[in-house]
């Protein structure tokens, strides 16, 4: 499948498309199919979006996950600092990154 | 150390004003994205993995507690109670939201501190020894000569649009603890026959993808044409650099191609051309900028015994101390690599803390390294053991300096946008490795350096042992080098062969340094040995 990512103007997160806006969680993107590059520039000119681009997925037990390490790390945070991603009370985390 | 004059000042006030404006535009719809990257990545405000990064200047890496302080509070205020310490005598904060950026800049300026010429194609922050004005083994201070290069290198311009950025470091000892000659340009201030004092200028260093150890083009360069001199070469530089690929674009190519014969002819010609122009900045400004560089009231009665009965102490005092030109003085570095830590990371507590301890301690200066440490440059003997029981306190006090726990890492792809594998956990997992004191003990000076990709921020050519880290199918992977070094005998390392998965990487360390041990001769450090022996025993140990 293929999803779109990119960062908030504003605060510079990682944003996920749910289909009809945008999510902070990896979990709720949805496949775009061929239509990613009409969104991302709808999504840019109204500035909800910065640098959005599409990416490969898949979907597993355990929810959407992105093909490459890096939108991996860019979906979870930083793997070295545990508490600064977005599920920082679970320990095994990290190990959906790799 | 430096104080802004007015002009400094309504500069940098001007540049958070304008910023200000077009922060407020672009979230207005006024500015396109493309509109507004290239302003505020000339403001230092990147656009990394999680979020914005912005990354300060801390010029040749000088600091003043109140500035020290305010890099803490701005990372508790701004950022998520942290800062980070890279390779370039500067800060950097990776949490910062858009909105808060101008009122950053702001807090900034109030402590005469700005981000201009972080980023983008000029000439960027000058960078130093981290000893410069307390070595014992320097020539004279380099920091009024790499002010004066700061001055004119600000808003040059001629040069703001270069072929790509330029980095530019000075240097007053032969130790060189700059990495001078893998700088785009690198002074080394020096004593001539006479006996008349002038810089030697290196140009055409660099790492990156095609890392060259810059030739030197002039032996003697009188201080008094310092400037006029790095025009020229900039000059040259700018009208002939490969703007057409931006990976030959650096002037180390430049100086590659043409050869440093032909470039240096082509240097001497434009210099003679602006010796007749008068584009030397006045004596008057330079000695105006001298006086802030005097030394601090000494104690000349100062005691020049330490008491090493606490044998933590002395352990840290021959690790992480260096001799002070002063007697009765030290230069103290605060080591930013706890076993099992993230290199260069600091919290705001921390940073805070340091500040604080350099007014008790040290005349109120600290100083940023490019390995990603803090630095006391004037420490009295008689108040060392006080200072480093503070640091303990606060988790600063680990003795690894130069050791293999000492470890230049890049943010890697944990945080970097550019990176192509993760950097910090593999010097974590070496760190830890390597943390119990009798083997530190044991592998002595051992300069170990990773880069999450080839644009080599972690400075990875230049270690004794460097590590690369790269993308193999999507899959992270590591390149292991051997005999790098960035000091007086500059040397780029070597790659012993196929590439390593995280674990593997960190065995393969461990195997180099057994093959060190056990080859090494009295007095060598693991460098000395390789140079010996040469590649081969290592490789047959690592893929033997």
């Amino acid at each position: 499948m293929k999803i779109l990512t990119g960062n908030d103007l504003k605060t510079g997160a990682v944003t996920w498309w749910d289909g009809s806006s945008w999510s902070l969680h990896v979990e709720d993107a949805v496949d775009v199919g061929e239509h990613s590059e009409t969104i991302i520039a709808e999504e840019e000119a109204a500035r909800r979006v910065i640098s959005a681009y599409a990416i490969d997925a898949t979907v597993t037990a355990e929810g959407v996950r992105p093909a490459h390490i890096k939108d991996r790390i860019r979906a979870l945070g930083p793997t070295v600092r545990p508490d600064l991603t977005l599920k920082p009370s679970d320990p095994n985390a990290g190990n959906w990154v790799i | 150390m430096y104080k802004y004059d007015q002009y400094d000042q309504e500069m940098v006030d001007t540049r958070v004003a304008e910023f200000r404006d077009q922060t407020r535009r672009r979230l207005e719809g006024h500015l396109t994205e493309e509109q507004f990257r290239p302003l505020r990545l000339q403001n230092g405000l990147y656009l990394q993995l999680h979020a914005y990064m912005l990354r300060v200047a801390v010029p040749y890496g000088t600091l003043s507690s109140a500035q020290m302080r305010m890099l803490g509070d701005i990372a508790d205020k701004y950022d998520r109670g942290y800062g980070h310490f890279p390779t370039r005598q500067n800060i950097q904060y990776n949490w910062i939201k858009l909105e808060d950026a101008p009122d950053i800049l702001a807090d900034l300026a109030s402590v005469e501190m700005h981000a201009i010429q972080t980023s983008g194609n000029c000439i960027r922050n000058i960078s130093s020894d981290q000893y410069a004005g307390s070595a014992a083994d320097e020539l004279i201070d380099p920091r009024p000569y790499a002010e004066l290069l700061r001055q004119w290198s600000s808003f040059h311009p001629e040069f703001l649009a270069l072929p790509r950025k330029f980095k530019i470091a000075v240097i007053a000892s032969k130790t060189d603890r700059a990495a001078m000659k893998l700088h785009d340009i690198g002074i080394e201030i020096v004593r001539n026959d006479k006996g008349e004092i002038g810089a030697a200028f290196y140009v055409g260093g660099g790492m990156g993808r095609t890392p060259m150890i810059a030739p030197l083009i002039r032996e003697f360069v009188p201080l008094d044409q310092l400037i006029t001199y790095s025009e020229a070469c900039l000059r040259v530089y700018n009208r002939y650099g490969r703007r057409d690929n931006k990976y030959k674009a650096r002037i180390k190519i430049l100086v590659h191609e043409l050869g440093k014969e032909e470039y240096t002819r082509q240097v001497e010609e434009e210099f003679t051309h602006l010796l007749t122009q008068g584009i030397e900045p006045p004596l008057a400004e330079l000695e105006r900028i001298k006086t802030y560089f005097v030394d601090p009231p000494f104690d000349l009665d100062a005691a020049d015994e330490l008491d090493r009965s606490d044998p933590d102490f002395a352990l840290w005092v021959d690790n992480n101390c260096a001799p002070h030109k002063q007697k009765g003085y030290i230069i103290a570095t605060v080591s930013l690599k706890p076993a099992g830590g993230i290199p260069g990371d600091a919290s705001a507590d921390q940073i805070r803390l340091m500040a604080n301890l350099a007014k008790e301690y040290s005349f109120d200066e600290l100083r940023v390294t490019h390995a990603q440490n803090i630095v006391y440059p004037h420490v009295r003997k008689a108040d060392l053991h006080a200072l480093w029981q503070k640091l303990e306190d606060a988790g600063l006090g680990t003795a690894n300096l130069d050791s293999i726990g000492d470890i230049i890492a890049c943010p890697g792809l944990d945080y970097c946008s550019l990176a192509n594998a993760r950097s910090i956990p593999v010097a974590q997992k070496i760190s830890e490795r390597f943390a119990a004191q009798d083997r530190l003990d044991q592998i002595g000076e051992l300069k170990l350096k990773i880069s999450g990709c080839i644009n080599a921020c972690g400075h990875h050519h230049a270690g004794h042992i460097g590590i690369l880290g790269v993308d193999r199918k999507g899959t992270e992977n590591y390149q292991l080098l051997l005999g790098g070094c960035e000091g007086a005998d500059t040397s780029l390392g070597q790659i012993t062969g196929p590439g390593f998965s995280e674990d593997g990487i960190v065995d393969a360390v461990e195997k180099a340094t057994g093959v060190y041990l056990a080859n090494k001769q009295e007095g060598e450090r693991f460098l000395d040995t390789y140079r010996r022996i040469g590649m081969t025993p290592f490789k047959e140990a690592i893929y033997g």
